[in-house]
């Protein structure tokens, strides 16, 4: 019986050639990321542990990236970068994005793939729970609390109970107007938000794999919100090129054997999705775009790790380039890198910043900012009852602030066509 | 290990996620800190909205106005709990509200991992509709060994789902007990 992927990355690190689902296993970790909300209480956790003056496995496996609370004024968020700060310093880490300097990126899980620290083959660890953003680059990564942390900054081991997987097929073409949000809305609307707990979702297919990077990484990134351990696609010349751009680091590629073995497999035709949001309070309260048309809307939000790309932004200038907004529309670039493309990179002439601007949006910084509500003065938060379709990850009560505000998560499409009508909007109706 | 863990129920419904059991604003206190901490008490399950808080009446504070410990001990819930994010503040802030164990059907996976590891509670699993059987309020008890829980209100037993291996990890107390003591660090 062959391996799938996850199984042969998992079996590498644990040192063995074969390994099962269910199996309990120890691995070796070669990327342990936190950020500003989990990385206090992951520090705490291991000084308890191993000493004051214990160190690091190993500086170079360890990346900070704050994220989550970057502008805002609450003391106690801010006193969590200077714990970030004097860690950093202490244990002399090479990888830290601090705020404030031109070394500041933004999101965590677009910077630990902008920054080179995605690489095929390996294994990840994050103390957040979308850190199995990662696997679009055929890596296996996953989601762990300051404990787990704590104890591979200590030991460099966490144990692993091996995934079974569920194969997601897609044959054929998408559709122009079908974004990577829309697919995996659409599978955790028919799997629910429990249907992959413990799995690994694999995606494969040629439409899969037609793919860019950015698409690949918001299919991956609401696995969490199927309940799945991790998600994985096969690294191919798609990946390599992105990679290549980002680090000489050497890695490892896997495949999934052909007769390896799934707990469940499924086959959609790419070319028949249509766009869907998940309505509120459920990632998997899925329905037809065309279905909402009646919805009235307060709020457009395009950002985070799942909507707020520069992928996501150019689907959204393609809609606002020339038009103004009916509704409040935040733009929030997810890193200073994707804030760098908005300002430099243009469509008809104009840049993406200008477009955006010229249409009524607010410009936020690159952070997390308002897709998990944060601190009261967070940028896009809501307060009230506000209606908002967003292009984040999250709609449960309360997630974007308020827990009176309902969210409609989209893709940045559907965000986009309906930030110009005020109401929940097929963006079919906009491109031509 | 405790042998037994009685106290009074709160229940919960389906899918309680991270930001109901601690909304996101909230998380900035210090974990480590004895009374900053408090605050992760106060806060526990402020996100569950009203009508689900306490069921099945709802509208029953799982933290009194100003305190930070429950009169609660033990979280009875559906499918799916802890889903969201990976913020081991929600384990956390259950275990300093006061809480020792949760009976749910199902659990996501990052929210159990973290129970387990950091020793916080034990959370149990159940096939029967426990749920659907209990009232917050409702006295409880658990024998942990046995495995078994028995509603002293309404005199009902039940049979829990074996803790498989992970209670090697709880018996120890957390994930660095239980690797000091395997020879693992």
């Amino acid at each position: 019986m062959g391996m799938t992927i996850t199984e042969k990355i998992l079996a590498a690190h644990a040192g063995k050639d074969k390994i099962s689902p269910g199996e309990t296993i120890w691995v070796d970790v070669d990327v342990l990321m936190t950020h500003d909300v989990c990385g206090p209480g992951t520090i705490s956790i291991f000084k308890e542990q191993f000493g004051k003056n214990a160190k690091v496995f190993d500086r170079e496996k360890v990346v900070i990236i704050p994220d989550h609370y970057i502008f805002t004024a609450d003391k106690h968020a801010n006193r969590n970068i200077d714990i970030l700060r004097e860690f950093v310093s202490e244990q002399d880490l090479p990888y830290y994005y601090d705020v404030g300097t031109e070394n500041y990126k933004g999101v965590c899980h677009i910077a630990l793939a902008q920054e080179g620290h995605n690489r095929p083959g390996e294994v990840l660890f994050g103390t957040d729970s979308h850190t199995c953003t990662s696997g679009a680059f055929g890596m296996f990564s996953t989601g762990i609390g300051n404990t787990d942390a704590a104890f591979i900054l200590g030991t460099g081991k966490l144990w692993v109970k091996v995934p079974e997987s569920m194969q997601f097929e897609f044959t054929g073409k998408f559709p122009d107007y079908i974004m990577a949000k829309d697919v995996i809305l659409q599978v955790i609307g028919d799997i629910g938000v429990d249907g992959a707990t413990y799995r690994t979702m694999e995606w494969t297919g040629e439409a899969i794999m037609n793919l860019p990077m950015e698409e690949r990484m918001t299919l991956c990134n609401m696995a969490i919100e199927g309940g799945g351990k991790n998600a994985v696609i096969a690294a191919d010349e798609v990946t390599f090129e992105y990679v290549k751009k980002r680090t000489n680091k050497p890695y490892n590629t896997y495949q999934s054997d052909q007769d390896a073995k799934y707990y469940f497999k499924k086959t959609y035709d790419a070319s028949t999705m249509e766009p869907v949001v998940a309505k509120p309070h459920s990632p998997d309260n899925k329905a037809l775009v065309k279905e909402c048309s009646d919805i009235k809307i307060d709020r457009s939000y395009i950002g985070s790790c799942t909507g707020g790309k520069y992928t996501d932004f150019l689907a959204a200038a393609k809609l606002l380039n020339g038009k103004k907004v009916a509704v409040s529309t935040f733009i929030v670039p997810a890193t200073t890198e994707v804030y760098n493309d908005l300002k430099n990179k243009t469509m008809d002439g104009k840049t993406l910043l200008n477009i955006f601007k010229d249409a009524g949006c607010e410009i936020g910084d690159a952070s997390c900012a308002a897709c998990l509500g944060g601190p009261k003065d967070t940028f896009g938060r809501t307060h009230g009852t506000e209606v908002v379709v967003s292009t984040t990850n999250r709609n449960f009560p309360g997630r974007m602030g308020s827990k009176q505000s309902e969210v409609y998560l989209a893709s940045p499409y559907t965000a986009a066509a309906s930030a110009l009508t005020g109401r929940i909007t097929d963006p079919r109706e906009m491109l031509s | 290990m405790k042998k037994f863990i009685e106290g009074k129920a709160y229940v919960l419904g389906n899918d309680i996620d991270t930001d109901q059991i601690i909304p996101a604003e909230h998380l900035v206190y210090s974990l480590s800190d004895p009374e900053e901490k408090k605050n992760y008490g106060k806060f526990a399950l402020s996100g569950v909205p009203k009508n689900a808080a306490g069921l099945p009446d709802g509208s029953k504070s799982f933290i009194a106005e100003g305190k930070f410990e429950s009169e609660y001990t033990i979280i009875v819930g559906g499918k799916n709990f802890g889903c969201g994010s990976s913020r081991e503040h929600a384990p956390a802030c259950l275990k300093i509200a006061g809480i020792q164990a949760i009976v749910a059907s199902s659990y996501a996976r990052i929210f159990y991992r973290n129970s387990v590891d950091g020793g916080f509670f034990i959370p149990f699993e159940i096939q029967d509709q426990l749920v659907n059987d209990t009232r917050t309020g409702d006295n409880l008890i658990i024998d942990v060994e046995k495995e078994s829980l028995t509603n002293k209100t309404t005199g009902k037993s039940y049979k829990l789902n074996s803790l498989g291996e992970v209670i090697e990890i709880i018996r120890a107390g957390n994930i660095f007990e239980y690797a000091r003591q395997s020879g693992l660090i």
